[in-house]
């Protein structure tokens, strides 16, 4: 009895999960409309945002769902919508890399019309080609690494991710470093300047294809895995060497 | 001088005086065929031993110079020097000193009185090749000895044993200057909010324990500081210092929410255990084996909007000793 009603529990929520997708189903193409489908339940009309004290709260009743949009720009828009951060299906959860739901013309309309709410920074051109790896390792090192690792395979901090940035394309990092998104810091010109993130670029652009000049790679995630590996051929050695100087007792 | 001449009377009658003591189980018969024995290989085998406790020595010798190049080099090589000398020893004493036997039947069980002894016998005429057991095993305890000696030293450097002073001390005083990693003093105005920014202390070592900070800036409304600092964070800017309190690593990390309201609040964290302490409350520890909070440095800015230290930290810096909460941090005199 109990299982045929969590089934028909299961099958009158799935779908009203699959309704609670904020824009599904929308097919117009300009930035307002899907402005208004995909991201005005969380971040209020005309970006306004909705914090734990607006009024009316937003969907689901829930207090607080996401920061006001004015003045953060073509760039943070830009760099939200091309890695499919956003839009979140669920406000509580931390936004990560997934294919965005919108083409590229769709995007560059969000964009827009993000951006029209109020002055914010453009969309960044940086120049990774005028960086220098080495100069990057050093400023990686000093400034990303403690959270992405040193090869940037990500990792961890308290309560979140940071993720791999094998995917992050040249203008999407320079977006990260200047928006901070989720929980990383944000690096204004004055901790990292523009010259500087070309160099950072340059070597994450790298670190995508780093020379393995040890050899095997590992999965480039430090010394657990170099460790394990290097027991297992260790303990192969040590009973090589057990067989040379031992000899088998006959029964 | 008259020690040393005693040692080496000693070292001579142990070498000269080796003679053959009757076996203890002569009146049986043998279990083990006799051995004939070997000097050259024993010989060898107290090179060798002596050849490990060189090496560890000299493991002792490389780790007591402070700045030597190449030094984790060096110590591991003498290290696996020494185990592997200990190692060619037992594999000589094993394939030339032992006398080997075939045996038919499994060794008798040990347990029964009789069975007892055999095992003894077995053992005492396997060693029937050994004429200088006192050297070897003088050799073995030396080897042993300054192999247990080298890996016990490094633990002297945990920390001095009884006097915990100098652990106290920081350069940070009334009135000294946070600076970047160039020198340049840090500037009230280009403390920015959402970031974070690594200041030392203006003339002092960088490379002390008490010198690096991290600084951030909040909205002063978020700062709930312990009573008592209501003035230590001037315009909202706090300083903590950068070792983490539980094993001593830099704090690299800075959580800043996009969103406070849904996300986890602000937090500094160390990246080799997750020690994570929140800055807006004095640095308290929220997760992590961190066991005291993060000092707090006092800031005033001066009239040229240059940020300076009040004071010196609220607690002392780095990793805890026993007795850490017993004194506050204090300036070198």
């Amino acid at each position: 009895m109990r299982r045929v009603l969590a089934f028909a529990a299961l099958a009158l929520w799935v779908p009203s999960a699959a309704a609670a997708q904020p824009g599904l189903g929308v097919k117009s193409k300009s930035g307002k409309e899907l402005y208004a489908a995909y991201c005005l339940s969380c971040h209020g009309v005309d970006g306004s945002g909705i914090s734990s004290t607006a009024h009316p709260p937003g969907v689901l009743d829930l207090k607080g769902l996401g920061p006001p949009l004015r003045g953060v720009g073509a760039l943070s828009a830009d760099f939200y919508l091309t890695t499919g951060y956003m839009p979140l299906a669920d406000p509580h959860d931390q936004p990560l890399r997934t294919k965005s739901p919108f083409d590229k013309q769709e995007i560059a309309a969000v964009v827009k019309y993000v951006a029209s709410l109020g002055h914010g920074p453009p969309v960044p051109t940086p120049h990774p080609d005028r960086g220098d790896v080495s100069r990057g390792l050093s400023l990686f090192t000093e400034h990303c690494a403690g959270c992405h690792q040193i090869v940037a395979e990500g990792g961890y901090v308290t309560n979140a991710i940071a993720p791999p940035l094998h995917e992050a394309t040249a203008v999407q990092i320079a977006e990260a470093v200047r928006v901070g998104p989720y929980l990383m810091p944000r690096f204004p010109t004055s901790q990292i300047s523009d010259a500087q993130l070309d160099s950072i670029v340059a070597y994450v652009q790298y670190a995508k294809h780093p020379d393995d000049r040890g050899g095997w790679s590992i999965g480039r995630i430090g010394p657990v895995p170099e460790g394990l590996v290097s027991w297992l051929l260790a303990g192969v050695a040590l009973v090589g060497c057990c067989l040379a100087i031992g000899r088998r007792h006959q029964r | 001088m008259r020690g040393l001449r005693r040692w080496f009377i000693a070292f001579v009658v142990l070498l000269l005086g080796r003679k053959k003591r009757p076996p203890r189980f002569a009146d049986r018969p043998r279990i083990v065929p006799p051995g004939e024995p070997d000097p050259r290989a024993e010989w060898l085998v107290l090179g060798l031993l002596l050849a490990a406790a060189a090496a560890a020595v000299g493991f002792i010798v490389a780790y007591s110079f402070d700045h030597l190049p190449h030094q984790t080099q060096y110590l591991g090589l003498a290290l696996g020097l020494a185990f592997a000398f200990v190692a060619a020893a037992l594999v000589v004493v094993g394939k030339r000193l032992v006398v080997t036997e075939e045996l038919e039947e499994d060794y008798p069980l040990p347990g029964h009185p009789t069975a007892q002894e055999e095992l003894e016998q077995l053992v005492a005429e396997s060693g029937d090749r050994f004429t200088r057991k006192r050297l070897l095993v003088g050799g073995a305890g030396a080897a042993a000895g300054a192999i247990g000696a080298a890996l016990v030293v490094p633990a002297l450097s945990l920390g001095p044993l009884l006097d915990t002073g100098a652990l106290y001390e920081t350069p940070w005083r009334r009135g000294v200057r946070l600076v970047d990693e160039h020198g340049k003093p840090l500037l009230l105005d280009e403390i920015e909010t959402e970031t974070f920014y690594t200041a030392y202390a203006k003339g002092a070592d960088k490379e002390l324990l008490g010198s690096p900070l991290v600084a951030v800036r909040f909205e002063p409304s978020q700062l709930h500081l312990p009573a008592g600092r209501g003035d230590w964070a001037p315009e909202g800017v706090v300083a903590y210092s950068k070792i983490c309190t539980h094993a001593g690593c830099a704090i690299a990390l800075f959580r800043k929410p996009t969103f406070p309201v849904v996300e986890p609040g602000p937090a500094l964290i160390c990246p080799c255990h997750y020690s994570t302490f929140d800055p807006t409350k004095g640095g308290n520890v929220v997760f992590g084996p961190a066991g005291r909070a993060l000092p707090q440095l006092p800031l005033y800015v001066d009239a040229k909007g240059e940020l300076r230290a009040a004071g010196n930290f609220s607690g002392p810096v780095g990793p805890s000793w026993s007795g850490v909460r017993s004194k506050a941090p204090r300036n070198p005199s």
